[in-house]
């Protein structure tokens, strides 16, 4: 089966099995919670990830993953019977549109983050390559992940585009594009990277804001530090590795101690292999500690949304509040703000009575508009602070739980490691007992 | 007569210094007059029956070798360490003695006791200059491990059936730093020296032409054992070098948890727990590094060092032979002088013997104490790998305990043991 934009020819590299995986997929996505939203009806995974070929827009040769969708209503599984499921690919690409789509249509929302779209914070043994089958089984685990989020999430999980992503495999871009989707994409992201000012933002949003940004910048460094130690900690175990090799070698040439430097040997490399399976689970963590990092910048997306709003409310307001100005100083003949109409009739004498009468009935319809305007703003602004607020008091107290599950998690992993240190440890001393 | 802790002022200067530089080149020496002191130890000759436990048993000598202290004079600045003696043995004529040393004095022993007994194994002294990468000659560190060295080789003589019975070995311990100062110069003067390091020269170019197998075995074995003990001494030298990067990311990794926990409220707990963890684990990875470099690096190091005595003791004893040979051979092929020559021939020819069996017996000895050192640095130092790991263990499960008991709902998740 196919992806989105038809190549000429398709060629399938290779399938990357992932049933191993698919136990570390449990211990990664239990954190979401299986009874909310659209995860009550069905059951939803990205299951492998292929490599293709094919051609381009631009009819150039390209190769791109493309990830299994499997979904599965969950009553039919009930009865005992596990039927298959019902599949489709996409790939990476369709993935970021869905979620800007998601992004645009509902701005009060902290919208899940996709996991990297390259390697980027990495220690220098894992691969930075998009084709390195780690971080496309790692990507596959994030993708994933996205898709559980969005499903149990309260007003995400009904949308109809998100639930085509998931079954209609033809056609779901069109559908996408048909909502109109992109022009509100475009305002909205220049409005995002216009400068303004506002008068009055609810501080909520702004203390959410500076939250986002401290915690973009401590994440990011915490990753930073966390790959070169464990960068340091791999040179450490590998350099063991050589105690093997050599006890070895010095163990032909001795004869009461070649058996216990030879069985030592064994257990010391014994010690320096374990590191990679120790460096691969920290992985995890790493990720997710990631997804948090790019939480923040919906997190910034949806303060910066409420700033737009309410600057357009308060735009509103002050122009409202200048029309009836206008008005008054019409109706007294007093003319205390400047404008070129005042200055003119200074110059060149007062309108006559007609010309102020039609003046005063526009400017009494602008301040109607206005105010329905105004009315319309503050509805607005209201809705988006109070839907948002919720959200976001949501987002906190999953990230609470969440990290915290990820601190301990770590703790686990440490002392799974100390385990091991000890075991091979108390191998080796009772070899070297033996020498 | 117990020596006093010297002043700096008396201590003597350029004499002392020439004698020891020559005492350096003194391994490859035969000295004529040493057929006295063989034949004197001849009747001890008996103590090369011994096979197991020998000295630890019977241990009536003990010495330590402590207290670094600095001395300037006008010329140069040197350290000097207390060598204190406690021994019952008749021969001393106390039971308790306490004199200063510095490290020329040590090689100037190590010399005799070789010049001495040219096959017998003795323990390496550390080395006179600093190796690249290590620290300056008078940093502490430096010197503590010198201390621990220069300790091990007296204890090492002290231990060792024949080598402890050297008159050399007594005045060490013994003399005042001015009577070492003029026993020193007693023995073959400077030129006869110098011929005789000449004549090692050509003996061992001469090469040797009958050796016997086990000593062709010996070699071989040595080569080897160099080798491997190089390459642990290089490979542990390395673990310490990549434990201490890790040692240094980790100490920024802690931190940065704290600092996070000042943005939070519901995982102030949990983080700083984590930052505290990780701290514990640092002092841990500190104290394990410093084993390492205590224990295991100088002994491993020792032991190099101990291979080049071996390949020294080896080339010595083949030189012994290859001088016999040629007089054999001169004996077959000169007319005159027949008597003469079997004469200097059968010494010699003794001595060969006397050289081997001393060897013979040595090396036995040797690998014991080898493997002794090894095993117990080895052991040591896995033993203290387990600590740590226990140790760190028990910092995370803490810290786990306390994050369970406080949270609602818990992860009772892999228990991943």
């Amino acid at each position: 089966m196919m992806a989105d934009s038809a190549p000429e020819e398709i060629a399938v590299i290779g399938n990357i099995d992932i049933t191993s995986a698919e136990l570390k997929n449990n211990i990664r996505n239990t954190m979401v919670e299986i009874d909310k939203g659209l995860l009550r009806k069905m059951e939803i995974s990205v299951a492998e990830a292929e490599k293709r070929t094919g051609k381009n827009a631009v009819n150039m040769q390209e190769t791109y993953t493309v990830y299994l969708i499997e979904t599965r209503p969950v009553d039919t599984i009930t009865e005992g019977v596990t039927p298959a499921p019902d599949s489709l690919w996409r790939r990476y690409s369709e993935f970021e549109l869905l979620r800007n789509y998601l992004l645009v249509t509902y701005p009060f929302v902290v919208v899940a983050p996709l996991p990297e779209k390259r390697a980027e914070i990495v220690w220098h043994k894992l691969s930075a390559d998009n084709m390195d089958p780690d971080f496309v089984e790692r990507r596959r685990v994030g993708l994933e992940n996205f898709l559980l989020r969005v499903a149990c999430h309260p007003v995400l999980c009904n949308d109809k585009i998100f639930y085509m992503f998931l079954t209609e495999e033809k056609g779901w871009k069109e559908m996408v594009y048909d909502t109109g989707f992109q022009a509100k994409a475009d305002s909205r992201l220049k409005a995002m990277n216009a400068a303004f000012r506002v008068k009055n933002p609810d501080k909520r949003f702004t203390e959410l804001k500076h939250y986002s940004d401290e915690l973009q910048t401590v994440l990011s460094q915490l990753l930073r530090v966390r790959a070169r130690v464990a960068d340091r900690l791999y040179g450490v175990y590998k350099v063991h590795g050589n105690y093997g090799r050599v006890f070895s070698e010095w163990s032909a040439i001795e004869k009461e101690m070649g058996d216990g430097l030879q069985s030592a040997g064994h257990h010391v490399d014994v010690y320096a292999a374990s590191v990679d399976d120790i460096l691969e689970e920290e992985e995890h963590y790493a990720d997710q500690l990631k997804e948090y990092l790019f939480y923040t910048d919906a997190l910034r997306a949806v303060c910066r949304k409420h700033e737009l709003t309410q600057f357009e409310l308060e735009t509103a307001a002050q122009d409202l509040a200048s029309k009836k100005q206008q008005k008054e100083e019409l109706v007294t003949g007093t003319v205390r703000t400047f404008s070129l109409k005042g200055m003119t009739s200074k110059l060149f004498g007062q309108e006559t009575a007609e010309q102020r009468e039609a003046k005063l009935q526009a400017l009494e319809q602008q301040i109607e508009e206005g105010e329905e305007a105004v009315k319309e703003k503050n509805k607005e602004s209201d809705d988006f602070v109070k839907t948002a607020w919720e959200d976001i008091e949501c987002f906190k107290e999953q990230k609470d739980r969440d990290l915290k599950e990820a601190l301990i998690s770590y703790a686990i992993m440490q002392i799974s490691m100390c385990k091991k240190g000890i075991q091979v440890w108390t191998n080796a001393k009772e070899c070297f007992n033996k020498m | 007569m117990s020596g006093t802790i010297v002043d700096s002022a008396v201590f003597p200067n350029q004499t002392n210094t020439m004698a020891a530089d020559i005492s350096g080149q003194m391994l490859d020496l035969d000295e004529d007059d040493d057929l006295e002191v063989f034949s004197k130890q001849a009747t001890r000759g008996s103590a090369f029956e011994f096979e197991e436990e020998e000295a630890s048993d019977f241990k009536d000598i003990f010495v330590t070798v402590d207290n670094p202290e600095s001395h300037i004079t006008a010329i140069e600045t040197f350290i000097t360490y207390r060598v204190l003696t406690k021994t019952t043995r008749s021969e001393f004529d106390n039971s308790e003695y306490e004199v200063r040393r510095r490290y020329q004095d040590f090689l100037w022993l190590k010399g005799k006791l070789e010049e001495a007994h040219p096959t017998l194994i003795v323990h390496p002294l550390p080395e006179k200059f600093v190796v690249k990468g290590m620290v300056e000659r008078f940093n502490g560190d430096f010197i503590e491990t010198r201390k621990n060295a220069l300790h091990r080789f007296l204890n090492r003589v002290a231990d060792h059936p024949i080598l402890s019975c050297s008159e050399d070995f007594k005045v060490f311990l013994t003399a005042q730093v001015w009577e070492l100062a003029s026993y020193k110069k007693q023995g073959p003067g400077l030129l006869s020296r110098m011929g005789e390091t000449v004549r090692a020269v050509a003996n061992s170019v001469r090469g040797v032409k009958n050796r016997p197998e086990e000593f062709t075995a010996m070699q071989l074995y040595v080569e080897a054992f160099s080798n491997k003990i190089s390459s642990l001494d290089k490979v542990t030298q390395r673990i310490v070098k990549e434990q201490k990067e890790y040692l240094g990311e980790l100490k920024e990794f802690g931190p940065i948890y704290t600092l996070w926990s000042g943005s939070e409220e519901e995982l102030v707990g949990p983080l700083k727990g984590v930052a505290g963890c990780i701290e514990r684990c640092c002092k841990e990875t500190e104290e394990q590094v410093n084993q390492l470099s205590d224990t295991l690096v100088p002994t491993l190091h020792e032991y190099v060092l101990c291979s080049e005595s071996l390949k020294a003791v080896l080339r010595r004893r083949d030189n012994i032979q290859a001088e016999f040979e040629a007089k054999n051979e001169a004996l077959a092929t000169k007319k005159v002088d027949q008597d003469a020559l079997k004469e200097e021939t059968d010494r010699l020819e003794d001595r060969v013997e006397w050289a081997n069996s001393a060897l013979k017996g040595d090396w036995g000895r040797w690998q014991r104490c080898m493997r002794g050192d090894l095993k117990s640095a080895f052991i040591t130092t896995a033993q203290k790998n387990i600590d740590y790991y226990e140790k760190c263990q028990a910092v995370w499960e803490t810290f786990l305990l306390s994050q369970r008991m406080d949270g609602s709902e818990d992860a009772e998740k892999d228990d991943s043991s």
